[in-house]
């Protein structure tokens, strides 16, 4: 990634509340995604990782405005979107890629269908795709980038494998010929094997069609490997954004230094010699988010500090952005 | 005489479809106080193993043929009233799925109580004060409290805590992981191997951990085996399967992981998708996706092949490696 690149997608301060019902006609806010900043560069790969219920899903879907943000703004290609009409377009230039290959393919629509389907609703953007033949060779284009066989246009999903599926939805995404793709946990439900076989797929397609992904997974090691930039979520907030290589060997928030201590390393060598952080208590419920900072309760620096006031998410070191009070002390 | 010795052990399935070999001749021994990693990726045959050591198969699924010796007893054809004994008991299984393998209507002190009552001469009483002493083991605070609650009221590693709980009431020899952390987050895995480490350490039994993550086994491991289509490919100690492996399907799973070496590299990935285990081949099962394969793979099966005390593998290719190098030195 040089210098000179411009940010394809800015987002601003990204709200995205859920009103959960409490019975009696009460409501309360569900946090889901609170407060998240952060630019994705032309032709990059930014990393999402947390675990399960921090919102990075979530952070995903409001971005592609599959759900109507609560709040803040997001900029694509300059050009902030606001109305119908610019989420129509934006919907054109991105795209998503869904993590269970299983339930994300209508059963009853052939390959050819599942994949030309977004042509058809946007065609009044891709107006030469209503000429039957013309469809029927992007179809078989798309197969093609994502290495599926030609022959199985006419199948039924449930005809395929996990990894064949996972193309399916690959070459679905590609349709409409984005620049962008949120990629929602796209290997986690496949096997080690077929697992490394789509990785390096979306690698050699972000080569050939310029892509920018926005990668959203819970395997660290996975993240780490395709992406430029990774950024770390707790309880709906971002809490440390930088280079690939820096969030994993030289992380400076303790929510960062536990999860990367907690990967399982697959050399027996490393593994036993590595000492874990260990975090104490569970995650929070995003219904009663804990006031302040909100990693306090499991946090080993946490200081009563900590309690009263959120930490600011600053850029700590050039490109490295962390959201806790206490980062320089615990990192001198 | 090891704690449990399993010799070609055949499983199958008898469906509409025809006979679906999910196992097809494990052998293992397994000796107080190790802990066996079994890895493999879906379909490989690592659960049924287990399940077939515990004959819990679903109505369809058989035990073939082949041994499996609890000290010295024979558990295939023993019966229901013999298992019954053995499982919970002496040998207890924890499932993946968290969420599911507890019920959601009993409270989490009477499914503990349940299992201890069932398994050992303890009263009601006496029940209750192993049931909190086991959720006090595996760290769970306030268990008095947590007796009173139902699942529902747990975390995914809480309830998974719960359930290793239960299976080492009765203080069981073995203990049977089938992907325990694999339903959970990262930092809750790391604490529970951890928790499975200590009481391991502790009590003494053995451990067989089914994964298909090789970084679980290099935390947790003494010996592993790699399964491929119901059969194992290779079988050693840790230190010998992870630094020298010596099958092209264990070879290319190391390969597919991405790691701290392989950073802005390609990975290299199996090529192909797993077998159909309805169709299997004649030769080597995993020859239709080995770059290596030669004739003889295709044509026949490799047959197990010691490479030294600590490491057997059934691929040709050591045969033909120890031809040659016996060939040199000849």
């Amino acid at each position: 990634m040089s210098e000179q690149t411009r940010p394809l997608i800015q987002v601003k301060n990204l709200k995205q509340y859920f009103d959960i019902n409490m019975g009696f006609g009460k409501a309360k806010p569900l946090k889901a995604v609170d407060d998240i900043s952060f630019d994705i560069m032309e032709g990059e790969t930014l990393g999402l990782v947390g675990e399960s219920g921090c919102g990075k899903t979530t952070a995903g879907r409001s971005l592609l405005h599959l759900y109507k943000p609560t709040g803040g703004e997001v900029i694509f290609e300059g050009r902030p979107i606001k109305t119908k009409k610019d989420i129509a377009d934006f919907r054109t230039k991105a795209t998503m890629v869904f993590q269970d290959p299983y339930s994300s393919l209508d059963p009853r629509m052939t390959v050819s269908d599942i994949i030309a389907e977004p042509l058809d609703v946007n065609i009044a953007y891709h107006p030469e795709y209503k000429d039957k033949e013309k469809r029927r060779r992007r179809v078989l284009q798309l197969m093609e980038y994502v290495g599926l066989n030609s022959e199985h246009a006419a199948r039924y999903a449930h005809e395929f494998s996990g990894g064949q599926r996972q193309r399916v939805g690959i070459a679905r995404a590609l349709a409409v010929n984005p620049d962008f793709i949120v990629c929602d946990e796209p290997v986690s439900a496949l096997d080690v094997s077929i697992q490394a076989q789509v990785i390096n797929m979306f690698d050699d397609l972000q080569d050939k069609l310029g892509l920018t992904y926005l990668f959203i997974a819970h395997d660290l090691l996975v993240v780490r490997h395709i992406s430029d930039r990774i950024a770390v979520m707790y309880l709906g907030r971002m809490v440390e954004l930088a280079k690939a290589s820096d969030i994993y060997d030289h992380p400076l928030h303790p929510y960062t230094k536990a999860l990367i201590s907690a990967v399982p390393v697959p050399d027996p060598k490393v593994a036993k010699a590595n000492k874990r952080i260990s975090l104490t208590g569970e995650i929070p419920s995003p219904l009663n988010a804990p006031p302040g900072c909100p990693f306090h309760t499991r946090c080993p620096y946490a200081k009563d500090s900590c309690k009263e006031s959120m930490p600011v998410f600053d850029e700590i070191e050039t490109g490295h952005y962390v959201a806790c009070h206490r980062v320089k002390e615990i990192n001198d | 005489m090891a704690l449990l010795e399993v010799r070609d052990l055949h499983t199958s399935f008898f469906t509409d479809a025809g006979e679906v070999r999910a196992v097809n001749g494990v052998s293992f021994d397994l000796d107080y106080g190790k802990v066996l990693g079994i890895v493999g990726e879906s379909g490989s045959g690592k659960s049924v193993t287990a399940y077939s050591i515990m004959q819990i198969l679903a109505n369809t699924g058989k035990i073939v043929s082949g041994s499996i010796k609890y000290n010295g007893q024979e558990l295939v054809g023993a019966g229901e009233k013999v298992m019954k004994e053995i499982r919970g008991n002496k040998i207890s299984i924890i499932f993946q799925d968290p969420m599911t393998s507890l019920n959601p209507t009993y409270t989490i002190g009477r499914q503990l109580r349940e299992a201890i009552l069932l398994h050992t001469d303890r009263n009601k009483e006496e029940a209750k004060a192993r049931a909190i002493e086991m959720l006090k083991l595996v760290n769970i605070n306030e268990p008095e409290k947590r007796m009173k609650q139902y699942p529902h009221e747990f975390s995914g590693g809480m309830r998974q805590r719960m359930m290793i709980a239960m299976a080492l009431a009765c203080e069981p020899d073995i203990l049977i992981a089938d992907e325990p952390t694999t339903a959970l987050d990262v930092t809750i895995q790391a604490g529970i191997l951890e928790l499975m480490k200590d009481i391991q350490k502790k009590i003494g039994m053995a451990i067989i951990m089914i994964t298909h993550d090789l970084g679980v086994v290099a935390q947790m491991c003494d010996e592993v085996i790699v399964m491929y289509a119901g059969s194992i490919c290779e079988q050693g100690t840790e230190d010998e399967i992870f630094y020298n492996p010596c099958h092209e399907y264990t070879k290319g799973l190391m390969r597919s992981i991405p790691t701290s070496d392989n950073q802005g590299e390609k990975l290299q990935p199996i090529t192909g998708t797993p077998i159909d285990l309805l169709n299997m081949p004649k030769g080597c099962a995993f020859a239709p996706r080995c770059d290596a394969a030669m004739k003889i793979c295709i044509r026949e099966k490799c047959e197990r092949f010691q490479i030294n005390d600590d490491h057997a593998a059934a691929c040709w290719m050591n045969v033909k490696k120890a031809a040659e190098e016996g060939g040199a030195t000849a």
